[in-house]
């Protein structure tokens, strides 16, 4: 195991955080606040409560995920789609790495910006309204899953996107309107029950349903479900990059 | 002297069915700089991208100190180092981070006793806290050479080392070649610059079209295939030529004082002797007299013209 390869790929993208910190930050802080006043003040006026929950308590979890999700796809792809970009790829694909080496690297580093950016939305989410964890160590084995995950999907994207567009395709067209359709903001019980069936084809309901659970103790789903969704992707991810990997395709002619 | 690396029938396909690289054989010994010269597209940086598992080839074995280079990837790779053609760089990071990576890349420990060494070996040092994008364009091929050095490889590659470089730049990236090679290190570049390969190289080969086509050691290759002219400068112009002289193919300058005449080192005898002879019997005396010999450009050119010519034939 080359530890020293994948430590330097680390570094390397923690630093780029690292330069860019302020943006990094600023705009998921900024992004939360402006949730917390639309749909907090606005809409949470008029309900009050979902599940016993205080309404601008129960869509922190929701953002959360918004946030882990988006920030751990656009990290990754953009991580790995720019040394495409500027050719710098030459150095790591002519290292003694394994391709498994490469996704830890730059995944890690990935899900470790979403994770610290997560945190900092818990702690924004604290200005504003209670926020309680029943559960810690199930809050964190989900946040840290689904930024692993999703870190993993970003680095497909950023392998096979053409363009700069080509890596926003996928979050915009599909991650955001599945989160926004996924329970972040309210739980599908409110939905008519035709609506309730086609949500639950919606997997990132299930990974907010059990995110939410590990916060409140309430899901739409149950646990397991939501435990095993997030492992079925990550496998099918996990999957995906292998196969990638060994037809050499989009990295190596 | 043992082969650091070796090639043997190893054939590139394009995804667009392009054919690359076609049955290339090569050996590389250990300690020698070894040219690589070919037009542009010919295959030189397929089969160095090859080599360094930049790119996929589709059939044959190569090998680095006897251990083939996708079974043994990790062991060939740490001794491997290449430098682009392109200025392939991260303009934002600092020469020093860089450098830095590139060593963590390559699996061994920070060094920064090492890494300080190489910058001022290459006169980087005072430019270690500066951003890529801030340097100039040689000094960017300098950071790509510490970025390959930075994990002490012992086999080295070049492609196009000096391509877009000022004529004083490129003489001294020659002697940072040179020093790295007295050094210990195999270096193997590939040029278009004839001169590059006659200033450094020992041994050369001619890439055409995906295959190789000749390699030989440079001085032998110049001396096998060279010709020589020999120019016979007069005190009085030639005003018409007959005689004596009127048996030789030579041609004159615009004053009619200089004979060139061609003639081939291969032969077992040459006409030199008799020409200057037959001058004197025509009632000229000469000068003075010099000699040129064909350049690794003229030579190469050739050989490019005759194998283009062949496949047009096949």
């Amino acid at each position: 195991m080359n530890w020293y390869g994948v430590k330097a790929i680390y570094i390397h993208e923690m630093e780029r955080f690292r330069r860019t910190l302020f943006q990094s930050l600023a705009s998921p802080i900024i992004t939360t606040s402006l949730y917390f006043v639309v749909f907090g003040s606005a809409i949470g006026s008029r309900i009050t409560e979902i599940d016993g929950i205080n309404y601008g308590s129960y869509i922190v979890p929701g953002m959360i995920m918004l946030t882990i999700l988006t920030q751990s796809i656009s990290n990754a792809s953009f991580a790995f789609y720019f040394p495409r970009f500027t050719n710098t790829i030459y150095e790591i694909l002519a290292a003694p790495l394994s391709s498994f080496e490469i996704v830890l690297g730059f995944v890690g580093a990935a899900a470790s910006k979403s994770l610290i950016i997560g945190c900092v939305i818990i702690l924004t989410a604290n200005f504003f309204v209670d926020v309680r964890i029943d559960h810690p160590l199930l809050m964190m084995f989900f946040l840290i899953l689904t930024s692993i995950t999703f870190a993993l999907f970003g680095f497909i994207i950023g392998m096979y996107a053409e363009g700069f567009e080509g890596l926003q395709i996928i979050p915009i067209l599909i991650i955001t309107p599945l989160v926004f359709l996924g329970g972040s903001f309210y739980s599908i019980n409110m939905l008519p029950e035709f609506w309730q069936k086609i949500s639950l084809l919606n997997p990132v309901l299930y990974l907010i349903s059990g995110f939410r659970y590990s916060f409140y103790e309430v899901s739409d789903v149950s646990l397991l479900t939501s435990t095993l969704t997030i492992l079925t992707i990550l496998i099918g991810c996990i999957i995906f990059i292998t196969y990638t990997f060994s037809k050499g395709y989009r990295i190596k002619d | 002297m043992k082969n650091i690396l070796e090639i043997n029938n190893v054939t590139k396909f394009y995804k667009n069915s392009v054919k690359a690289l076609e049955n290339v054989n090569l050996n590389i010994k250990e300690g020698e700089i070894f040219a690589l010269l070919g037009p542009n597209g010919a295959g030189k940086s397929t089969l160095i991208n090859s080599i360094c598992g930049i790119v996929n080839f589709n059939t044959g074995t190569i090998k680095i100190n006897n251990m083939d280079i996708v079974k043994n990837y990790r062991t060939t790779r740490k001794i491997t180092g290449i430098v682009p053609q392109e200025l392939n760089l991260e303009s934002f990071e600092t020469v020093w981070n860089n450098v830095n990576y590139s060593r963590g890349l390559f699996g061994k420990k920070p060094d920064h006793n090492y890494i300080e060494k190489l910058l001022k070996q290459l006169s980087l040092w005072d430019k270690k806290d500066n951003k890529i994008k801030e340097l100039s364009g040689g000094m960017k091929r300098r950071v790509l050479i510490a970025k390959a050095l930075s994990h002490q490889p012992k086999l080295l590659f070049l492609d196009e080392p000096t391509a877009s470089v000022d004529v004083e730049l490129r003489k001294d990236m020659w002697d940072v070649v040179k020093k790295l090679n007295e050094d210990g290190v195999t270096i193997i570049l590939t040029t278009h610059y004839i001169e590059e390969a006659e200033e450094l190289s020992d041994r050369v080969a001619v890439i055409n079209d995906g295959k190789i086509i000749l390699v030989d050691e440079k001085d032998k290759l110049i001396k096998k295939l060279g010709e020589k002219t020999i120019k016979i400068e007069l005190f009085e112009p030639i005003e018409k030529i007959n005689g004596n002289l009127s048996k030789y193919n030579f041609t004159l300058d615009q004053t009619n004082k200089i004979i060139s005449h061609t003639y081939n080192l291969n032969s077992n005898t040459t006409d030199v002797t008799e020409l200057l002879n037959d001058v004197k019997k025509d009632g000229y005396e000469i000068k003075d007299i010099n000699t040129e010999q064909s350049s690794l450009e003229e030579i190469f050119i050739k050989l490019i013209k005759e194998n283009n010519n062949e496949l047009v034939r096949s």
